[in-house]
């Protein structure tokens, strides 16, 4: 029973941090209807800068965390800017986003690998004691903690801007309809630019949680394929979705590593892909995938 | 530059170009995208190895025979893995087949990683090089998946396609079945990716499933993309010069696939028609173009 505990404790921490991941394929999806691979090059970049800030610049550990989220906030909105701007100019068809983004995220990950930072593998300091906090049998890992706890708030915050205030309400607007929410007078440029900034926000905090946890590298943002699966699983363009999607997806990885073979864990998650894209492609609760004709 | 390293670079190129024409005719003559073609090119690999490998029914001296049902095998493998796939997930809309094949693509790769009859992760090696992927062989068979093509394509099959492509509403309505030609199409490029696997397995003499990531499915969509959606000398010309260029900036070492991401997010954003832009390469054109000239010059 307490393997079992054990097991659900480690499979909510890494479920949070993919919701971290797949709320920002889920925003852009609702609205821009293409799934942005380069969120994971984001991640990336935010996992270093993290890094670089505990290493180079010896700030403190909380500081860090919201220096490496503004600098991916600000690296996601850059990014819509050069790449995806002049597209959604045009109506471009979505494959052209999907192959920029593919563009973009091979460009991130190999200016980091070009650049003295290069291709090593670079493990953050310890900030806290690896020290596990005992509650009976079962060990909860600081970092497992904090990563749960840091996730949980983030997420939260996301919803409040999205469920209460004039923001959210445009953004919600505006993945219903973009056509006529700019009739009622929404800046369609601005919603954009908010869940560009709100994705790579989080993005940075994820790519932190995870250099904590694992180590950093250049293709650490390829982590971000679970989180890709668990938005559809959830049903990409929905939030709450992307959540529960997330969480299931990290409960299931960790059941999967801990009762069968650590080997099937991306097997798992692969096959679960597909089942839910064969028999039900709009995932839990997704927008329905008719084509408007 | 040797001949030996210039032969090495076109047989990859050639190998490319096998899948590209494939992914031609489902992305610029269906308008379907694929991101899970490295999975299909792996079966392809794996069937091929498998048999030059472990199934010795033909005598030694038959042995470029047996190589070219190999090659065969392992097309029709990926064909009826394709078919399978289509089947399923064909219905699914845009965006929904692309991850889908995605998946698949990686589900094809983590299976390979994990079934050891096929060698795991370390896949299977000392499959014979010697008189199998050989540059000769390499332009023979593209030169008939060039023309298998270009049939295809000039056919009433590759037309109900385009329309598909065009319209999908339309053309069902004017009675093309949809589903049955984006299946076909499908299977054909699928049978292409599974050659050019068998072909890449006995040219490096090894295979492994790390070889097959998503990014290669992605690598191959780029170049179709480059040389012009609807094209198949736009495919051909954008194959040669993307695996060209890497090889000739192999010096810059890093900086090459920086220069290539940027590359693929300029062509996006300038010149979404790719290089040759539906258009096809025919010297009739040129010499027509180069006739008109004089003439336009007297007009203005």
């Amino acid at each position: 029973m307490s393997y079992f505990l054990q097991q659900l404790i480690n499979g909510l921490s890494l479920g949070s941090v993919y919701a971290l991941m797949s709320v920002g394929y889920s925003l852009v999806y609702s609205i821009m209807n293409f799934s942005n691979f380069a969120h994971g090059g984001v991640i990336m970049i935010g996992a270093y800068i993290g890094y670089f800030c505990l290493t180079l610049l010896k700030v403190p550990f909380f500081i860090a965390f919201i220096l490496s989220a503004l600098g991916s906030g600000i690296l996601a909105v850059t990014m819509e800017k050069i790449v995806y701007r002049p597209l959604r100019k045009r109506n471009a068809p979505f494959l052209y986003f999907i192959i920029s983004a593919m563009g973009a995220s091979i460009f991130l990950e190999n200016i980091v690998i070009a650049s003295p930072i290069g291709p090593t593998f670079r493990s953050y300091p310890t900030v806290f004691s690896t020290a596990p906090i005992m509650l009976g049998n079962i060990a909860l890992g600081r970092i497992d903690l904090l990563m749960f706890i840091i996730s949980a708030i983030s997420l939260a915050g996301l919803m409040f801007i999205i469920e209460k205030t004039k923001i959210g309400l445009s953004i919600r607007a505006t993945s219903y309809s973009i056509k006529g929410s700019t009739l009622m007078g929404v800046n369609v440029d601005k919603v954009i630019f908010i869940i560009f900034m709100l994705g790579g926000l989080l993005a940075g905090l994820a790519g932190m949680l995870f250099g904590m946890k694992y180590v950093v590298y250049p293709q650490i943002g390829n982590i971000t394929t679970k989180s890709f699966i668990a938005a559809v699983f959830g049903g990409l363009g929905s939030l709450p979705g992307a959540i529960i999607g997330s969480i299931l997806l990290g409960l299931i990885e960790t059941m999967t590593s801990g009762y069968l073979s650590s080997q099937y864990r991306d097997l798992i998650a692969f096959a679960l892909l597909i089942g839910v894209l064969i028999f039900k492609p709009s995932g839990l609760m997704g927008k329905t995938t008719e084509d408007k004709a | 530059m040797s001949w030996g390293y210039l032969s090495g670079i076109l047989i990859l190129t050639g190998i490319n170009l096998m899948t590209v024409l494939g992914l031609s005719l489902l992305t610029g003559f269906t308008g379907l995208f694929s991101f899970g073609h490295a999975g299909f090119m792996a079966i392809g690999a794996y069937t091929a190895a498998m048999i030059t490998l472990k199934l010795k029914i033909l005598p030694e001296s038959m042995f470029q025979v047996q190589f070219y049902l190999a090659l065969l095998a392992g097309g029709l493998v990926a064909m009826i893995f394709s078919l399978i796939i289509g089947k399923l997930t064909l219905n699914l809309k845009g965006d929904y087949f692309c991850i889908a094949t995605l998946g698949f693509g990686e589900a094809i790769r983590l299976i390979l990683d994990n079934v050891q009859l096929f060698g795991g992760a370390r896949g299977l090696s000392s499959i014979p090089t010697q008189g199998t992927t050989t540059l000769t062989n390499v332009v023979i068979i593209n030169v008939i998946a060039i023309i298998v093509l270009v049939f295809i394509i000039k056919s009433r099959h590759g037309r109900n396609m385009v329309a598909i492509r065009e319209e999908e509403l339309a053309a069902q309505t004017i009675g093309i079945d949809v589903f049955k030609y984006k299946l076909i199409s499908f299977a054909i490029s699928a049978f292409f990716a599974g050659i050019a696997g068998g072909l890449m397995a006995h040219y490096f003499g090894y295979i492994q499933p790390i070889m097959f990531k998503m990014v290669k499915s992605t690598e191959l969509t780029i170049i179709v993309i480059f040389g012009g959606l609807g094209s198949v000398s736009g495919s051909v010309i954008g194959t040669i010069l993307l695996t060209f260029l890497p090889e000739l900036l192999r010096s810059f070492a890093n900086w090459r696939l920086v220069l290539y991401g940027a590359a693929v997010i300029i062509i996006m954003i300038t010149r979404p028609q790719g290089l040759m832009g539906g258009k096809e390469f025919s010297i009739k054109k040129i010499i027509r173009a180069f006739a008109k000239r004089p003439k336009e010059e007297v007009k203005s």
